[in-house]
């Protein structure tokens, strides 16, 4: 018994194969999809959507640096992110009106560096109060730092634009490897590239001592103490290494949309990237990645389709929240673990509870639009399948708690048997 | 006569108005393997906290080969060379036993907060780290979870993060407590190849591992040693058996044998 428990610890070891399956192997599968991507033929709204989501997943993977890596609750990332947009919109105009020099020389193509330098060093700036204390102090500084940012960015105008922001040009100034940025597929090669090197280096910097650290000060800061480590020190450099990514998230987006608004530092943005992480799941590095893409996929097109959808992004929050704190990949990474040595029984509890979740977002969907509808005032009826179902009618409650009571039920069955 | 390795010098720690240290003197040697007891409440843990930086004292003061450490942080005293382990196991419990370890080898090896290096690659570390767990015996369960350890394993990895950075002088507080008897004996055996030539200060309930284990005793009663010295001393003290009432004279006795 004791050798079968020995030998099992000893398994438990990643072989230099699984190393390569979890470290390298997902890298190479984005690779080829992120190259694979243009020769579908997108649209060119599907091309604008997925430079939308590349965007987002560089800036969410940088706040879960924070909030899953370090620990650390932050309610302004956007500040990093939109100070290190406005300098590169900044440093597109100076391209713009650069005549001769280095200036007029630099491809628009690297302006995302400038993003990464002027979000580093508002970090650094910003970072060194607020990273005294975790916890609650830190959430709180970041929150008040968050909106003094953004009255600023309405108050200074030369540098902020005002209400209308300031915009830039990214046609102007040398190509880059025959990248003009005229077209949406140019700007999704350059998306593309930094989402990418971004992503690498993130990911890299978890396999770092600091990034090591991190995590051990996140788990026991009074422990790290005593083996040498100044906890304010790592959460220091920790956040200025995320405010500089989230700078080049911000310098990605300056060039996709060539504008930016005091909107982007306002707490807006900073909730929905706290929103992506931890829908996507804060423990998993690929978690944030899914949040973006979940969300971003949400915020354009779910919207065409139901004014009620941030009220669906919210219940999706809590729901998370209070059953999978782990996130979406926690879910899924939970389920396939589960696989290998798995029943009949393990698939239909999984199964059910599937179709059980589904049931209840029937039902929710039905009132929900029922109601919005109703609340409007203009006579407007939600009618799926042909079906009329009005505030008045009683189908309307049938088909709305009839799902959601038989859903309760599949997922509490469920666990009861899970107990077993 | 060399210098100390601990001096602590009229240490004395208040809160509020309640006196929990009141005016301590302590002399440690170097290579000194000295055990403090006492009954509970008796000051121990906090003396532990006032030497390792975790308090901030109210008087006196803590020198460390004779450089005083006293207002100093905890990072900047370990880093001196001054490494303590906790009464409750405080671990990381999110990381594997090899991770553990290695988060205490790891600024004793100069990368401190590198973030250009791949912590996987560095084969110094890894090295000194199979060391370490191949020494207190973890080295079977190096990839487990620290939080799914045993709890006698628990206590051996608070230990092995603590020698893990090399420090010369260890304090371990209460390293046996709550383990059974062939544990603790497994225990006592890991301590002393541990600590072997470095000074160890130690707070132990166990009195067969204190006179297993120490050159030179202190007893701590009520924020004050009444008493410093060997073994033999101790046992024969008359103060000492009048602070230890009922069953714990009984366990000094125990001790003696």
């Amino acid at each position: 018994m004791r050798n079968t428990i020995d030998q099992n610890f000893r398994s438990l070891a990643p072989t230099a194969s699984e190393k390569f399956r979890i470290r390298v192997l997902p890298f190479i599968v984005f690779a080829v999809f992120l190259l694979g991507v243009p020769l579908l033929g997108p649209s060119r709204t599907a091309l604008s959507l997925m430079n939308q989501i590349g965007i987002f997943v560089v800036f969410a993977l940088s706040y879960n640096m924070l909030l899953g890596r370090g620990g650390l609750l932050s309610f302004g990332h956007a500040v990093y992110f939109g100070l290190g947009g406005y300098a590169a919109v900044h440093m597109m105009r100076a391209v713009e009106g650069a005549e001769t020099g280095i200036l007029a020389g630099f491809p628009v193509f690297f302006v995302p560096i400038a993003g990464f330098a002027v979000g580093a060093l508002a970090g650094a700036i910003i970072g060194w109060p607020s990273c005294r204390r975790a916890g609650t102090p830190f959430a709180m500084i970041s929150l008040g730092i968050a909106e003094l940012i953004a009255a600023s960015g309405f108050m200074f105008a030369s540098i902020f634009g005002g209400e209308t922001g300031i915009s830039g040009d990214r046609t102007k100034g040398p190509d880059f490897l025959y990248l003009s940025l005229k077209s949406t597929s140019d700007v999704y090669v350059f998306i593309a590239f930094w989402c990418f090197v971004a992503m690498i280096a993130m990911y890299a910097f978890t396999r770092t001592p600091l990034g090591k650290m991190s995590e051990a000060t996140r788990d026991n800061p009074e422990r790290v103490q005593f083996v040498g480590y100044d906890p304010q020190r790592v959460r220091y450099l920790v956040f200025i290494f995320a405010g500089g990514f989230a700078g080049l998230a911000g310098g990605m987006s300056a060039v996709n949309y060539e504008i930016f608004t005091p909107e982007a530092l306002s707490l807006a943005p900073s909730g929905m990237v706290l929103l992506m992480a931890y829908i996507g799941g804060t423990r998993h590095f690929a978690g944030p990645i899914l949040g973006a893409v979940v969300l971003t996929y949400m915020q354009s097109n779910l919207s065409d389709y139901s004014e009620a959808w941030l009220l669906y992004l919210g219940l999706l929050f809590v729901a998370i929240v209070m059953f999978a704190p782990d996130g979406i990949v926690g879910v899924i990474d939970k389920v396939v673990a589960g696989l290998p040595d798995a029943g009949s029984t393990y698939l239909g509890n999984k199964l059910t509870s599937a179709v059980g979740c589904l049931l209840m977002l029937a039902g929710l969907i039905v009132i929900v639009e029922a109601a919005v509808r109703y609340s409007n005032g203009y006579g407007e009826v939600f009618e799926p399948f042909g079906l009329h179902l009005g505030m008045g009618n009683f189908l309307t409650y049938v088909l709305a708690f009839g799902p959601m009571a038989l859903g309760v039920a599949m997922l509490r069955w469920v666990s009861k048997r899970e107990e077993l | 006569m060399s210098v100390s390795a601990v001096e602590l010098t009229n240490v004395r720690k208040n809160f509020g108005p309640a006196k929990i240290i009141q005016g301590v003197n302590l002399s440690i040697k170097k290579g000194e393997r000295h055990a403090i007891i006492g009954p509970n409440g008796a000051g121990k843990s906090t003396l532990f906290n006032l030497i390792s930086g975790m308090y901030t004292l109210s008087d006196g003061s803590v020198a460390l080969n004779g450089a005083v450490i006293s207002g100093r942080k905890p990072f900047e005293i370990n880093r001196m060379g001054l490494s303590r382990s906790f009464q409750v196991s405080n671990i990381f419990a999110n990381m594997t036993v090899r991770e553990n370890v290695r988060c205490g080898v790891l600024y004793s090896m100069g990368y401190g907060y590198s973030f250009w290096r791949n912590i996987g690659r560095l084969k110094e570390l890894q090295e000194k780290t199979l060391e370490i767990l191949e020494m207190v015996g973890l080295a079977d369960k190096a990839n487990l979870s620290a939080a799914l350890l045993p709890y006698a394993d628990q206590r051996t990895l608070e230990v092995a993060i603590t020698i893990a950075g090399g420090a010369e002088v260890i304090l371990l507080d209460e390293p046996t407590a709550g383990m059974s008897h062939s544990e603790t004996d497994r225990a006592v055996e890991l301590i002393e190849k541990a600590t072997k030539g470095k000074t160890l200060l130690i707070v132990e309930h166990d009195m067969g591992v204190v006179f297993g284990l120490a050159d030179r005793i202190s007893v701590l009663v009520y924020g004050e040693i009444i008493a410093t010295g060997k073994p033999s001393e101790i046992r024969g003290n008359a103060k000492v058996r009048e602070a230890y009432l009922g069953d714990e004279a009984d366990a000094l006795e125990e001790g003696a044998v």
